[in-house]
């Protein structure tokens, strides 16, 4: 059995509960891993020992009460630091917030502590979750586990690697354009992205609010089943969040059986692919076959639009998201100012890093009177027609199986070009722009021992049918039993 | 450019030969318990900062929720106003940077507004005081519904801002530009702050900032049918500025033109005190508000059986209430145009009606434009704390009616009512204001002298001349030291002159 920070929630749920293990001890074995490898990873922001030790302590007299609140009680969670947690830094990896502290809890937040979880630590990403490769961070640049001179994916990067690193058991990030499953396909774990809607945004820092969603890292499809059914649900908050049922997606793993119907998007597997990753794709769509799934190919003629009308939607909506840092009521506040106004412009202009800027820039002239049309207004057309593709997949298929990422984890600094880092989203992109669902699972790893993700893409709010298919190749594969030696 | 213009209160364009033609933006803060996007109470005159949240102050990672009763309140303008409800209405983000704005975006309505179309009744100034004017209907474009922002306290060195108000709803109401004088001005925004009352939407006061009103102004030579460059005129933050400001901007535009200038499209700002105007900005430096969908706000569907419930709630308009008054009551105009425009007064007076008589209506109506007012003025009270209920009221009516009381120690009773509360019959007692109780024997044997007294106006009244009777009524009143019943004295007259 491997060490305790390596555990499933499922196994150590079961130990917490036959109380072989207190939650205590879990959090201070995670500490110590976290303290032993972090120098290296970096996937924290920021952590706060004696608050998460408080926690377990009160998990412990919960359990001890027989109150446990079920399979998350005394588990250690780190959350992307995008996710509001009152009373700790909420930066999102940005100078311009480098001081502040959250007065409220994220929705998911308040779910997480009500399923009795441990919330550690906040982590990195790219500035505003804007990247694929935790680079564009405004502290540090994050390592990837399994080589610390790559990147861990982004922009959910520090959740990704802290999971991957045994900093914690899961945790949670935020998926735009493919932020959550590329970081889990270049680090070896699952990550999933519901269905827009499914888990309220309250309390998440908005980049895209139309494209944004939290979502669940886990070791196995299992345990993100586990922490999906604790976040999912209805919020009054989020006056997107859908009144979807919300199952108990753990138990519903088992109620699935397949055989599927799964569809190959010929799209998907172009120009750009690394032939490691093809083959490793091949090979679980290989296994699902042997399982008697029917394979089919679609198309999905409208994928090649996918990129540009993200970095017109996702832009536009991000120059308005962020003209709230402007140094007035918090966050960096520059000196240089002459006046109110200028006291903004001063303040973002040394708050925020270049690829922001950028964004920014982009998102502002898409918008501007006279191009409101040409740019936006098409860019959402698009859109629908992205969407249009995928549902008329759906009249065949149950989901879609695709490579996470074109590429495994790249090399610090290798890719300066910021189209090139761009592409790299290019197999999830569609997911957000369709507000579908989507997990990434482990499927191998390329002759020099980098991790592999194959993608499953799920229909609107059929997230229970995609988790049981992702656990079918899961628990059939022992890719997860690896570790990256640190 | 600051002009400097003595502050006038109407300008004859057609003198000058230049017509004036005026749109208004108004903005009116909708009544609600909580704030348009989050549960925080809605106040004025609290704390600096204490009414606010998350949400209200723009925190990192919050979000907007609709409040149902701001889209209710907007619904009920609109209908009040006969405006085209939309079946669907969507949010926009107008996109700004000012720190007044907690987000740098206000939550707006772009080219979905929930209301289209609709009008404000006004009424013109008539021939007289007593007369009423010509009433005209000046058309709406929309009204939409956003979020107010907050306020900028600017001290020596600093600026501070408050955001209290900030995520307050707020109404937009834009006419066509079918004014043309201040006066037109100053009437729809009576009317409109009228209707906005009654309907509840609003308590409307200019200086808690519940009304603001913008103008756009331009003038154009009598006869011409394409607009001016129009000017916008901002802060005009009480009706009389509004309508001072408007006939000053006339005036300098008539000047401009007039000297061979051309007018220039910029936003001035009318300082009411100094009945002055400074240009703020020009229109090269106008805004891109970048308008785009709030992704945050789904679009609200707006069906029949929802409209349905807001006309049930709308009351009555002054206008249409001053028309029924002058029909149902026989009441002359001067008295509808103090009764209508308040509701508790014309309520008021409907139901003392109901207790004392339609017949009594102008009696009743007099008693409360005169009587009422003056004591309510007097004491500085609340309306709705005056203890001279309509059934007061109306029993003091009734007393004189039946000659138990006199018209001169009814309006001592009413006085002493509105100070007590207590019933008129009771003051009335302990006061020593009623009529005598007349011994029928003493009253007739008073009438008989009388009649005996004046030969002369008995064979007028016998030759049918009515208001003859008047001349004996005078000493029988003396005889009985003024407390004898005038109704039962009258009555004694005739049947002893029928007698005769």
């Amino acid at each position: 059995m491997s060490e305790v920070f390596y555990q499933s929630i499922t196994q150590l749920a079961a130990e917490l509960e036959a109380k072989k293990l207190s939650a205590v001890e879990l959090m201070q074995a995670v500490i110590a891993r976290t303290k032993a490898v972090e120098p290296r990873v970096r996937a924290f922001n920021s952590f706060d020992e004696s608050d998460a030790l408080a926690q377990a302590a009160a998990s412990d007299t919960r359990r001890a009460a027989g109150q446990s609140r079920g399979p998350l009680d005394g588990i250690p969670v780190a959350l992307k630091d995008v996710i509001a947690v009152k009373d700790q830094p909420l930066t999102a990896s940005s100078r311009i917030l480098a001081n502040f502290v959250s007065p409220y809890d994220a929705t998911v937040t308040t779910r997480l502590r009500d399923a009795g979880a441990v919330l550690w630590g906040r982590c990195n990403c790219d500035e505003f979750a804007m990247g694929s490769s935790t680079e564009n961070s405004g502290f540090h640049v994050t390592g990837n586990p399994w080589d610390v001179t790559r990147v861990p994916g982004g922009s959910s990067g520090g959740s990704a690697a802290a999971l991957a690193a045994g900093e914690a058991i899961a945790t949670l990030g935020s998926d735009t354009g493919g932020s959550v499953r590329q970081p889990a396909a270049l680090c070896g774990v699952v990550g999933m992205k519901p269905t827009y809607g499914l888990v309220s945004r309250y309390g998440l820092i908005a980049y895209a609010s139309s494209l944004d969603q939290i979502g669940p890292f886990g070791r196995t499809v299992e345990d993100t089943a586990t922490v999906l059914r604790a976040i999912a649900g209805h919020d009054e908050r989020d006056s997107t969040s859908y009144r979807a049922t919300i199952l108990d997606y753990r138990a519903e793993l088992a109620a699935h059986k397949g055989p599927w119907r799964l569809g190959i998007p010929k799209e998907y597997f172009g120009e750009g692919l690394d032939p490691e990753i093809g083959a490793a794709v091949e090979q679980a769509i290989a296994f699902y076959k042997s399982q008697g799934c029917e394979i089919r190919e679609v198309s999905l003629p409208h994928t090649r639009y996918c990129l540009d009308t993200y970095y017109i939607i996702a832009t536009a909506e991000a120059s308005s998201n962020l003209a709230r840092y402007d140094g007035v009521r918090y966050g960096h506040r520059s000196k240089q100012a002459k006046d109110g106004v200028d006291l903004s412009y001063q303040s973002r202009a040394e708050g925020f890093g270049a690829e922001v800027k950028r964004r920014i820039i982009l998102g502002t002239y898409v918008l501007s009177s006279g191009y409101y049309d040409a740019y936006y207004l098409r860019a959402q057309k698009v859109r629908t027609l992205i969407r249009r593709d995928f549902l008329e997949a759906y009249k065949d298929v149950d989901a879609l199986i695709t490579p996470t990422s074109p590429v495994p984890a790249f090399k610090i600094g290798e890719k300066s070009d910021p189209l090139a880092m761009y592409l790299c989203d290019i197999y999830t992109i569609g997911v957000n722009l369709a507000g579908l669902p989507g997990i990434s699972v482990p499927c191998g790893f390329t002759k020099s021992g980098l991790p592999i993700g194959v993608q499953l893409i799920g229909q609107p709010f059929q997230e229970a049918c995609l988790l049981a298919i992702a656990h079918a190749y899961d628990r059939a594969h022992d890719w997860n039993t690896r570790h990256p030696i640190l | 450019m600051t002009s400097v213009l003595p502050s006038v209160s109407s300008v004859s364009p057609n003198q000058s030969g230049y017509e004036a033609v005026i749109g208004l933006e108004v903005h009116v803060q909708v009544k609600t318990r909580s704030k348009i996007f989050t549960r925080v109470a809605a106040g004025y005159g609290h704390e600096p900062n204490t009414l606010t949240d998350p949400v209200v102050l723009g925190l990192p990672g919050a979000l907007p929720v609709m409040n149902k009763a701001a889209l209710d309140a907007v619904i009920k303008a609109g209908l009040l106003l006969g405006c085209d409800i939309a079946p669907v209405c969507k949010w926009d983000r107008k996109n700004y940077f000012y720190p007044d704005s907690p987000k740098n975006y206000q939550i707006s309505q772009y080219d979905q507004p929930i209301c289209r179309g609709g009008s404000v009744e006004i009424e013109l100034p008539g021939a007289a005081r007593n007369v009423m004017g010509g009433h005209k209907h000046i058309p709406l474009t929309r009204i939409h519904l956003e979020e107010d922002v907050g306020k900028l306290n600017h001290f020596a060195s600093d600026s501070l801002v408050d955001y209290n108000r900030a995520g307050t709803p707020l109404m937009e109401i834009v006419s066509e530009p079918a004014l043309h004088s201040a006066e037109e001005a100053f009437a729809y925004l009576t009317s409109l702050r009228a209707t906005m009352v009654y309907g509840g939407i609003s308590d409307c006061d200019m200086e808690k900032g519940q009304l603001r009103c913008d103008a756009n102004i331009s003038i154009r030579p009598v006869g011409q049918t394409t607009l001016g460059t129009k000017v916008e005129l901002k802060n005009l933050n009480s009706i009389s500025f509004v309508r001072d400001g408007i006939a000053h901007e006339i005036k300098r535009q008539i000047g401009v033109l007039e000297r061979g200038g051309v007018i220039v499209q910029e936003t001035r700002d009318y300082d009411g005190m100094t009945g002055t105007s400074q240009s703020l900005r020009t229109k090269e430096e106008a805004h891109d508000y970048r308008y785009f969908p709030d992704p945050d706000l789904m679009p609200v569907r707006v069906d029949d059986p929802w409209k349905e419930r807001m006309r049930a709630e709308c009351p009555e308009l002054p206008f249409p209430k001053q028309r029924r008054f002058i029909e149902q009551y026989q009441l002359p105009y001067t008295l509808t145009s103090v009764l209508v425009w308040d509701r508790a007064l014309a309520d008021y007076f409907e139901e003392t009606v109901k207790l004392a008589g339609v017949a009594k209506a102008q009696t009743v109506g007099n008693w409360i434009v005169n009587d009422l007012l003056r004591e309510h003025r007097k004491s500085q009270a609340a309306f709705a704390d005056i203890k001279v209920t309509p059934a007061h009221l109306a029993a003091n009516v009734k007393l004189v009616d039946s000659g138990a009381v006199l018209p001169n120690a009814a309006k001592e009773i009413f006085i002493e009512m509105f100070a007590t509360g207590d019933m008129p019959e009771a003051i009335a007692e302990r006061r020593g204001l009623k009529a005598a109780p007349t011994d029928s024997g003493e009253l007739e044997q008073w009438c008989r002298d009388a009649i005996a007294g004046n030969a002369k106006a008995v064979a007028e009244f016998k030759a049918g001349k009515e208001s003859a009777i008047n001349a004996f009524k005078g000493p029988v009143m003396k005889a009985a030291k003024g407390k004898a019943n005038p109704k039962l004295v009258d009555e004694t007259l005739r049947r002893l002159l029928a007698a005769m």
